[in-house]
């Protein structure tokens, strides 16, 4: 995001750049050989129980589900963010028409309701089905606020967006007798499955509290599964001509469009498929939460869900993932929990201030590491992905670790 | 419940009242109303738009300084004697405007004071850095963050519980609204006179010091060319200080004329929508442009309470944001262009 070459001297070498170098050099699978047993790792953390990690306050499992839709969000407005530049302040208005569009389509409070006898979606299957249509809804609606407003540059930008985010909150709140205003829509579809006699309703219902495989842990599961699609999704893209396009308009808008990218047309795509994503996360939300209500789309979430990828490193896609198990993860840490190894806290109290830290988090890293925790890295992406490794491995194995192939 | 039934069955043949009949109506008496508000939005657009001429950035914490504004005044009230309740003091129209006066001047220093200390605090180790553009203005959302936080959790704790906290503070009302005469079928309150008049008298003496005292032209050339103005002598760091202390100072007069008309407002959230309205009013008159703010402060103010009664209570915010993009959308430079350092050098 930065052009300006005396804020962008980045210290070279360290730990992180070891491994980066090192995993760089290894072929794909023996790079798969280490990643699936940590993804693994990873999914299995709610049942593990391991005792510090463990939130004490809130349910283990439904803290990893809410990390599970701040990720995907994050992944999304990274592709907005942290790909193409484009500071994006209404992205929560996307989530909330993707959890909204699956409310309509099967809450019963909602006139276009189609779980009914009458309608064209079966009770069990209607949140699947949903998650489709609220992914393609949202990118429409990606599509008609980028269109108009991403002539605009920087600055302009973010406070249209933002006002965006407003409008769809503000939207929901007033027109009562479709989103049923202030009360919200409850009983939204989720996928009924797994039933049994412990659980009723289904694995995914709400009313799943069992001690270790909840409801939350499911839609855990189910989460883990949808990033790995977008990042899949979104890695490829990112070494197309298209991800090429984000990064020269991200460094440099006019020379991108002089050198004939399609500055426009890119960006709208950047715009889209981020709203894609973060709509998909919306409507997990509306399955999980089963109630969707006005209130939980308020600006202030587009800031956190910034603060996520800021925190994480804009541009990096695993950086935006650590950011939001962060933002989401950290507070609910100290929810309940009186003493950390031994020490007495107010945990109760440091939950509360989320915000304070947060913003003072953003506001400290801005001066001191604008780049985020794990930051990017321009990879050689003109040339192949074969070229790229070859290179880079044989300066692992000559120099050492401290060599940075960039730019 | 009945009546929440009601409104629900009569809303169901029409999703968005369009009632032009009201509108036509109240159209005097809106106007008067909308220039009230609008002149509060444009003492704080005014903040907006000094700031981004001289430094380019959208001081997004500005509506925090605009609170804690609102909270200072509160808290000058207080030292002077009053307690909250909701009744009205009667203390004669002399001793009123004085006890208003100082209100406003302890509202003024703790914006001031705030917008300051944010431009050390956050902004100048930026600078410094060279940051581009988009990292002031994560950092102007960080501070906002932390001040509203600050306000919300911090501030009853350091005062005991009688500063900040969820709710809102019981007011503290010295005016009694009270229509002093009638211009077309528009009553004009005591409250409007108040508002309109110092306003007019702040913006009044904000044109003239930017455009006429030596300071001003300071401001005026460095947001013209920051390399050239320092070359002649202008401190860079110095005008910028300045640009934030009037932008605050305005942001705290504000304040206390805002809680004129809204008593209840004071509280830790209270600032941020009425902020991005402000910002919508600098763009509206063109960013960057001193007499640009305080028209687009007017108009949105107008426009904004009309819309209100067109479509219905609950699309007044929906009106602005509407025509923020529209304006962006179809005049970026707003209605007098950006032209703080170009306007009559």
């Amino acid at each position: 995001m930065s052009t300006n070459p005396s804020f962008d001297q980045r210290a070279k070498g360290g730990v992180g750049d070891a491994f980066r170098s090192w995993w760089n050099a290894q072929a794909r699978p023996v790079q798969w050989l280490f990643g699936v047993p940590f993804i693994l790792l990873i999914a299995l953390l709610p049942i593990l129980n391991i005792p510090l990690l463990t939130t004490v306050g809130t349910n283990f499992g439904g803290v990893m589900a809410q990390f599970g839709m701040y990720a995907l969000i994050a992944i999304g407005l990274n592709v907005v963010v942290g790909q193409a530049g484009l500071l994006d302040l209404g992205y929560v208005g996307f989530y909330a028409v993707g959890a909204y569009t699956v409310a309509l389509l099967t809450s019963p409070a909602s006139p276009w309701n189609q779980t009914g006898p009458n309608g064209w979606l079966s009770s069990s299957w209607a949140w699947l089905a949903c998650l489709p249509i609220a992914i393609l809804i949202t990118a429409i609606s990606g599509l008609i606020l980028g269109s108009p407003t991403l002539r605009l540059r920087g600055d302009y930008l973010a406070i249209v967006t933002l006002g965006f985010g407003e409008i769809v909150r503000l939207l929901a709140d007033n027109l009562i007798e479709i989103t049923g205003g202030g009360r919200g829509l409850a009983q939204v579809a989720y996928p009924r499955l797994g039933v049994s006699e412990s659980a009723p309703l289904g694995v995914f219902s709400a009313g799943n509290v069992a001690s270790t495989l909840n409801s939350g842990v499911w839609w855990y599961w189910f989460s883990i599964v949808l990033i790995i699609l977008a990042l899949l999704f979104v890695g490829n893209l990112e070494r197309s001509r298209v991800g090429r396009a984000w990064v020269a308009i991200r460094e440099d808008e006019d020379a991108a469009e002089i050198m004939g990218v399609p500055t426009f047309k890119f960006k709208l795509w950047a715009f889209v498929i981020g709203a894609g994503i973060g709509g998909m996360s919306g409507a997990l939300y509306a399955g999980q939460v089963q109630f969707v209500v006005p209130t939980n789309f308020n600006v202030i979430n587009s800031v956190l869900f910034l603060c996520a990828v800021v925190l994480g490193g804009q541009g990096n896609k695993l950086g935006v993932i650590l950011g939001a198990f962060i933002i989401v993860y950290l507070p609910n840490f100290f929810l309940g929990r009186e003493e950390i190894l031994g020490i007495p806290i107010n945990g109760d109290a440091i939950a509360q201030y989320k915000y304070l830290f947060f913003g003072l988090a953003l506001m400290v890293l801005m001066i001191f590491r604008p780049q985020g925790l794990i930051p990017v890295r321009q990879k050689l992406l003109t040339y192949g992905r074969e070229l790229y490794v070859a290179a880079r491995r044989r300066q692992h194995d000559e120099v050492g670790a401290s060599v940075e192939v960039t730019k | 419940m009945t009546v929440l039934a009601g409104s629900a069955v009569s809303l169901a043949t029409a999703p968005i009242n369009f009632n032009l009949e009201a509108l036509g109506k109240l159209v005097w008496q809106l106007t008067v109303d909308g220039l009230t508000y609008g002149a509060i939005y444009a003492l704080v657009a005014v903040g907006y738009t000094l700031v981004y001429g001289v430094l380019r950035l959208i001081n997004f914490a500005h509506s925090e300084i605009f609170m804690l504004g609102m909270f200072g005044q509160y808290a000058v009230l207080l030292l002077l004697g009053f307690s909250p309740s909701g009744n009205v003091y009667n203390e004669g129209t002399i001793l009123t405007i004085i006890y208003l006066g100082i209100a406003m001047l302890g509202g003024m220093a703790v914006s001031g004071g705030a917008a300051v200390g944010l431009e050390r605090l956050a902004y100048r180790p930026l600078r410094k850095r060279n940051a581009p553009s988009l990292v002031f203005l994560i950092t102007a959302i960080g501070a906002s963050f932390v001040i509203q936080e600050f306000v919300h959790y911090v501030l009853p704790v350091l005062t005991g519980g009688e500063l900040g906290g969820v709710n809102a503070q019981v007011p503290i009302r010295l005016v009694e609204p009270q229509t002093e005469f009638t211009i077309l079928g528009a009553d004009i309150t005591n409250i409007t006179l108040i508002i309109l008049i110092s306003a007019f008298v702040l913006s009044l003496g904000t044109d003239a010091f930017v455009n006429r005292t030596k300071f001003g032209r300071g401001i005026r050339a460095v947001a013209q060319d920051p390399t050239t103005a320092t070359l002649m002598g202008v401190s860079r760091e110095r005008v910028i200080m300045l640009t934030f202390l009037i932008g605050g100072v305005l942001a705290g007069a504000a304040a206390l004329l805002y809680t004129l008309k809204i008593p209840n407002g004071i509280v830790y959230s209270g600032g941020f929508i009425l902020g991005i309205k402000a910002f919508c009013a600098a763009v509206l008159g063109g960013i960057g442009n001193l007499r640009g703010a305080l028209l687009g402060g007017l108009i949105l103010g107008v426009m904004e309470l009309y819309g209100q009664v067109l479509f219905g209570t609950g699309w007044r915010d929906v009106v602005a944001f509407v025509l923020l993009i529209l304006i962006l959308m179809f005049r970026p430079t707003g209605i007098l262009g950006e032209s703080l350092g170009r306007a009559r050098v």
